[in-house]
């Protein structure tokens, strides 16, 4: 040991000089650095191969539904979404399972929270955080690392099971695709990369809010859980409580009634998601709430045009993403000041 | 010498409780610098503070010119911090592991894994480096994160307490190798222990840090002098024969000057003196009266006595402050405690 020492007395002190030359471009680098890091920390992981499996196997149990009942599907004239094949390969069903994007809306949570719920206190509890904040890198990328390294995860396992899907329909029944089903698909991906992003965020927020991994993965299920089972029992308990008998109301009154018991059930993200989900992938879907006759007066039932039904799911949407962010900007919040103990 | 570490009017406050207490500190270049103190005195705090990684709530760290505050990157290009439980990545090789440190200092690839491999040589890991760092010992891990701090190749070198769970001769070769270090490459080095020994051994000065105040700072001999100023100096003699009673020749003895006192037990004879060096002349003349001396003994300040004093003083007060809060809440609370 010591006779190394010495052999490297000259050399190995003069990297100082050039420090203060690193520029923005190469930070920059650093965070690329770090997301790569994590990237091939998920790669490595079991867990990442379970979570894979689970929606792979939702993924072809659903698919597999829909192929046994497309035929019938397609070929019922009565239904004005008859003709796209591609959207009908990912809602129709046989009733033995639900749809993929429901199957999705519950399962998508679990995808978020199990890549993101032990961020970074197991960084703490390893006694690596010290050490990685010790470096000259911003606090911040580390959690945009951890971040963006799931988000990419999740965006290449969406893309490549859509894709997957277009490529077998095409094969397996040589239909052509319409450019409006592929965007419709595309952006059920994105939206459902967004849904995940959501419980992503949750997740490192409770990761840094907690100190054991265990805790902050409990909370994340249970929010979920809350969310998904209990939410909708709790309003519908909570409105037969509070709200007038409808039989004494007018119809205004009870559209109005209606239309505040939805927005009540649009804080739950997966409400949000189911939403914006269908009404991408069911084109003649043309409201998410109630609507009059006087409304309804003259319509013929026909798939809307893709820019429509975007219209009727923005602030779905946009409320996703609002959410997202505002879990992320907690989370900087929470890190950026704190002391970093191990 | 310009400092390098400059801390003024440093205080870090939890709540009420004050864990760092108005430190004034400086550290010259290439000195190793030994922060010693019992658990809880505040040194993982003040090196937190020193890395920007905990805020002060008031006061300043200025290390290698930067404000560890305000410009903490700055300050961590130039500094190679060990926290006192260091950890990696347990999926990764050693190797691996310290590449990506290596990278994160953005150390160009070519260079880096010529680097890497080369500061585990020095660190004595060269044989293990392909190791998952799962399977890493304590001391080898500790190994592992001077490694990781070299490789950025710092001016400053911060270790939290360094020696934590390394074996005796582990521990000294690890102090060796940072003072060794330090000395051809002109490293400051800060380290923290509650383990007096290790810091005596390597340390060119030292700080005794206790409950959030830097009690004292200078050298060991220092020290020593400033603190047993006022102290006499005892000697011991251990005698072939042995004496019951008083000594024959005590009355001579006593006579000379600067003898205060002598006490026997045993075989062994006790001269407290008020003056230095006494001790040739005390065995001059105990050898000229016929005494057969087996060995002298002279008691030496080191750094334990040094520790010791200081906590003592500060567990006095503790207890003392402990007593009159417990009077205070007694008579204080008692109504409502029922």
């Amino acid at each position: 040991m010591k006779s190394l020492v010495a052999s490297l007395r000259n050399p190995f002190f003069h990297g100082l000089a050039n420090k203060d030359k690193l520029k923005k471009s190469k930070y920059q680098s650093l965070f690329m650095v770090m997301v790569n890091k994590e990237i091939a920390d998920h790669i490595r992981s079991w867990r990442f191969i379970v979570l894979i499996t689970l929606i792979l196997l939702t993924f072809i149990a659903s698919i597999y539904a829909s192929m046994g009942n497309i035929r019938t599907a397609v070929e019922n004239t009565n239904d004005p979404n008859h003709g796209f094949l591609y959207l009908k390969l990912l809602t129709a069903t046989d009733n033995s399972l639900p749809p993929f994007h429901i199957l999705l809306s519950f399962l998508a949570p679990l995808l978020g929270i199990g890549l993101g719920f032990d961020a970074i206190n197991a960084e703490q509890n390893n006694g690596t955080l010290g050490r990685l904040m010790a470096q000259p890198v911003y606090r911040d990328n580390l959690l945009l690392a951890k971040f963006t390294s799931s988000f990419i995860m999740i965006g290449s396992l969406f893309l490549v099971l859509v894709l997957l899907m277009l490529g077998g329909g095409l094969v397996w029944t040589g239909v052509r695709i319409e450019p409006q089903e592929l965007l419709r698909i595309l952006t059920f991906m994105v939206i459902t990369i967004v849904y995940v992003a959501f419980w992503l965020s949750l997740s490192v927020l409770l990761s840094i809010a907690f100190k054991q991994a265990a805790t902050s993965a409990l909370t994340a299920i249970g929010i979920w859980i809350f969310f998904t089972v209990f939410y909708q029992i709790l309003v519908t308990l909570l409105i037969k409580t509070f709200l007038p008998d409808p039989s004494y109301l007018s119809s205004q009154e009870v559209l109005s009634y209606n239309d505040l018991i939805l927005d009540i059930l649009r804080i739950s993200p997966n409400r949000l998601y189911t939403d914006a989900s269908t009404t991408l992938l069911i084109p003649s879907i043309r409201s998410l709430g109630p609507l009059t006759t006087e409304q309804m007066a003259g319509a013929i039932p026909s798939p809307l045009p893709f820019r429509e039904s975007l219209l009727i799911v923005w602030p779905q949407v946009s409320g996703l993403i609002a959410s997202t962010i505002s879990c992320f900007a907690i989370s900087y919040y929470f890190f950026m000041r704190r002391e970093i103990r191990s | 010498m310009s400092s390098i570490i400059q801390l003024k009017n440093l205080s870090k406050n939890y709540g009420t409780k004050v864990a760092v207490d108005n430190l004034n500190l400086d550290i010259s270049k290439g000195e190793i610098f030994g922060l010693l103190g019992p658990n809880g005195a505040g040194k993982t705090t003040t090196i937190l503070m020193m890395l920007g990684l905990t805020e002060p709530s008031s006061g300043n760290a200025m290390v290698c010119g930067f404000d560890a505050t305000s410009n903490p990157i700055n300050v961590k290009k130039r500094v190679g911090y060990m926290p006192d439980s260091v950890g990696f990545y347990d999926n990764l090789t050693a190797l691996e592991n310290l590449e990506y440190i290596g990278r994160l200092n953005g150390i160009d690839e070519k260079e880096l894994s010529y680097r890497a491999v080369e500061v585990m040589e020095i660190v004595g890991l060269g044989q293990d480096m392909h190791l998952k760092t799962g399977a890493y010992s304590r001391g080898m891990k500790q190994r592992l994160g001077l490694a990781d701090v070299l490789i950025k190749r710092p001016e400053v070198i911060i270790l939290d307490e360094p020696t934590l769970g390394i074996d005796p001769s582990g521990v000294r070769d690890f102090l060796l190798l940072i003072k060794q270090l330090s000395r051809e490459n002109g490293l400051t080095v800060l380290l923290s222990s509650h383990h007096l020994h290790h810091v005596q051994q390597v340390c060119d000065q030292v700080g005794i840090f206790v409950k959030g105040k830097l009690l004292v700072k200078g050298n060991i001999a220092s020290l020593s002098e400033k603190l047993f100023a006022g102290q006499d100096h005892v000697t011991w003699v251990d005698l072939e024969e042995k004496i019951t009673g008083i000594l024959p020749h005590e009355n001579e003895l006593l006579a000379l000057e600067g003898i205060k006192a002598i006490k026997v037990e045993g075989q062994s004879i006790e001269f407290t003196c008020n003056r230095r060096n006494m001790t040739p002349l005390i065995v001059r003349t105990l050898a000229e009266r016929g005494y057969n001396i087996l060995g002298v003994r002279q008691r030496n300040y080191g750094l334990e006595e040094i520790y010791q004093k200081y906590f003592e003083n500060s567990l006095t007060e503790n207890t003392v402050n402990e007593k009159s809060s417990s009077v205070f809440k007694k008579s204080f609370f008692s109504r409502f405690s029922k």
